[in-house]
């Protein structure tokens, strides 16, 4: 962005145009991951590892090649490994690589208290921010995609950065960067759009699958990951990945209506109290009259006594 | 003539019994602070999180990441405290026939036309409508809570679990803030004598027949069976 700040509009005693003139330049970033041509080698999540510096974490067997049932605080990228059988009796082997999604409309942002725990880049990449995380969990009721974790040890959350630290000095994220099969693209959102359209259009065309799309759910306000799926009108297949995802109701509520409500509740009862202090004043004891007897009247006509 | 109000032997000289009555024990008056310092804690914390413009709360209570830490401990203590109120205090809470006639005049109690109203006991409608309506709170607050303080402890196929939590947490904090303030106002502010009440326990023969006038009967009534 600073580039662009600095870019040339006018130069003096200069024949001719001006370089780069009328140049438009898009800064919001996409990873595309092809399910279809992934072949589930996970170069993409040990690199991820060596880059951001994690050990490689105890696996768990499941019957089948997926790492671990769900990404963790300090396993950012998983396969997800899911067998289905077709319609004709085949099968397949989806594979997904699931990561954060870097959602326009991010859920964890909008359900975090802490000032400063989450931010969102004009590139489009939702980074958390540990040292201002207070690990309260709200961001992880408040993703679609189960994708923020809670460390334990830290009592603060973690997840995938898209590699901030790299794309911020012009380099492409490290899973990008390990994948062999082409499987994995980095470049402007509108890039990736086209790729990705380009490839499911094939796929319905040419291999045969007529379902072939791209998964980038307007309910989040579209992603910055993105995928080409076999079958786009069955995420689900693909290790659980929503079909419309949103931030959910009650969170949407929560933030919602329900702090106008809440806030003027709270002011409007304040306010209230100090006009009924203002209008009626302190309740104060009045003597007791000396015709009251000490103890319970047999009769019981202590009542409305004044 | 008179002795403890609540029937039990007194520290205090018998002099001063001839004008006060005791309202609160001891344990009483100490788990009520327990709970109230609690729910100060809980409150500046759940405000804290509850808006960025009160966030600045999670910085007297300790930084937003012991804010976090301690608003659940915090919630078990105040839980607790809210149990023993309920032993302490679940007869005297009952609501009877006299507390619905009371609570038909409540126009007049808001106008301070404390004359005009049918006598009460040692709690009248509204004391007890706030202390059954925090009671619940508390009850909801303590489920609520505990899912947001395991977050991750919940598996992704119980989202729905998460999503109720954070809703009912808010919702139930709010209403137990209204209560909060309307206990706040009356008991030290509006109502005088009854914040001393529950400093050092007691109040005046006077305090009582205006206020709680089957209760004062009651007491000195006890007394006179002495």
């Amino acid at each position: 962005m600073s580039q662009a700040a600095t870019e040339l509009v006018r130069i003096s005693g200069h024949a001719g145009v001006v370089p780069g003139a009328g140049l438009d330049r898009e800064f919001q970033v996409c990873k595309l991951v092809d399910t279809t041509t992934c072949i589930g080698c996970k170069a993409c999540e040990v690199a991820c590892l060596e880059w951001n510096g994690y050990p490689f974490s105890e696996t768990t067997f499941d019957n089948s090649y997926q790492t671990m049932p769900e990404t963790a605080w300090n396993y950012w990228n998983l396969i997800r490994f899911n067998e289905h059988e077709r319609g004709d009796g085949s099968m397949m082997l989806l594979m997904r690589k699931d990561q954060c999604m870097h959602c326009a409309d991010p859920g964890c942002l909008a359900a975090c208290p802490a000032d400063g725990a989450i931010v969102q880049y004009a590139n489009g990449i939702v980074d958390f921010q540990e040292a201002s995380c207070i690990g309260c969990g709200y961001c992880m009721t408040g993703c679609p995609f189960n994708i923020p974790k809670f460390s334990p040890t830290a009592r603060k959350v973690f997840k995938c950065t898209l590699c901030n630290d790299r794309v911020s000095v012009g380099l492409e994220p490290a899973c990008i960067k390990a994948c062999p099969t082409g499987c994995l693209h980095f470049g402007t959102k509108s890039e990736m759009k086209e790729l990705a359209e380009a490839r499911a259009e094939q796929l319905r065309d040419v291999s045969g699958f007529a379902d072939a799309g791209v998964y980038d759910p307007p309910g989040v306000g579209g992603t910055h990951v993105i995928y080409v799926l076999h079958d786009a009108k069955n995420p689900e297949l693909y290790g659980g990945l929503p079909k419309d995802p949103n931030i959910p109701l009650s969170v949407r509520l929560w933030k919602g209506p329900l702090k106008w409500i809440g806030n003027l509740a709270m002011a409007g009862g304040i306010v209230g109290m100090a006009l009924h202090y203002l209008r009626f004043g302190p309740k104060k004891e009045e003597p007791i009259p000396p015709d009251v007897p000490p103890s319970v009247p047999s009769n019981g006509d202590h009542e409305r006594r004044v | 003539m008179t002795t403890d109000a609540i029937s039990r032997p007194s520290a205090v000289p018998e002099h001063e019994d001839e004008k006060t009555i005791v309202r609160y024990t001891f344990l009483e008056r100490v788990n009520h602070w327990l709970g109230a310092l609690s729910y100060v804690y809980l409150l500046m914390t759940g405000l804290a999180f509850w808006s960025p413009y009160l966030y600045w709360l999670a910085a007297i209570a300790g930084g937003g990441p012991a804010a976090r830490f301690w608003h659940p401990w915090a919630g078990f203590v105040f839980t607790s405290s809210l149990f023993v109120s309920f032993a302490q205090w679940r007869g005297d809470m009952r609501i009877t026939d006299a507390d619905r006639a009371w609570g038909k005049a409540i126009p007049d109690y808001i106008q301070n036309e404390d004359d005009k109203l049918p006598p009460v006991g040692r709690f009248n409608f509204g004391q007890k409508l706030f202390f059954w309506g925090i009671f619940c709170g508390v009850i909801l607050l303590l489920l609520s809570g505990v899912v947001l303080w395991y977050t991750e402890a919940l598996p992704w196929s119980l989202r729905f679990v998460r999503y109720a939590a954070i809703l009912i947490h808010a919702s139930v904090a709010l209403i137990t803030i209204g209560l909060f303030l309307i206990h706040v106002y009356m008991s030290a502010i509006l109502e005088e004598g009854s914040f001393g009440s529950m400093i050092l326990g007691r109040v005046t023969r006077a305090w009582a027949w205006t206020f709680h006038r089957t209760w004062y009967y009651e007491v000195s009534g006890r007394s006179q069976t002495r």
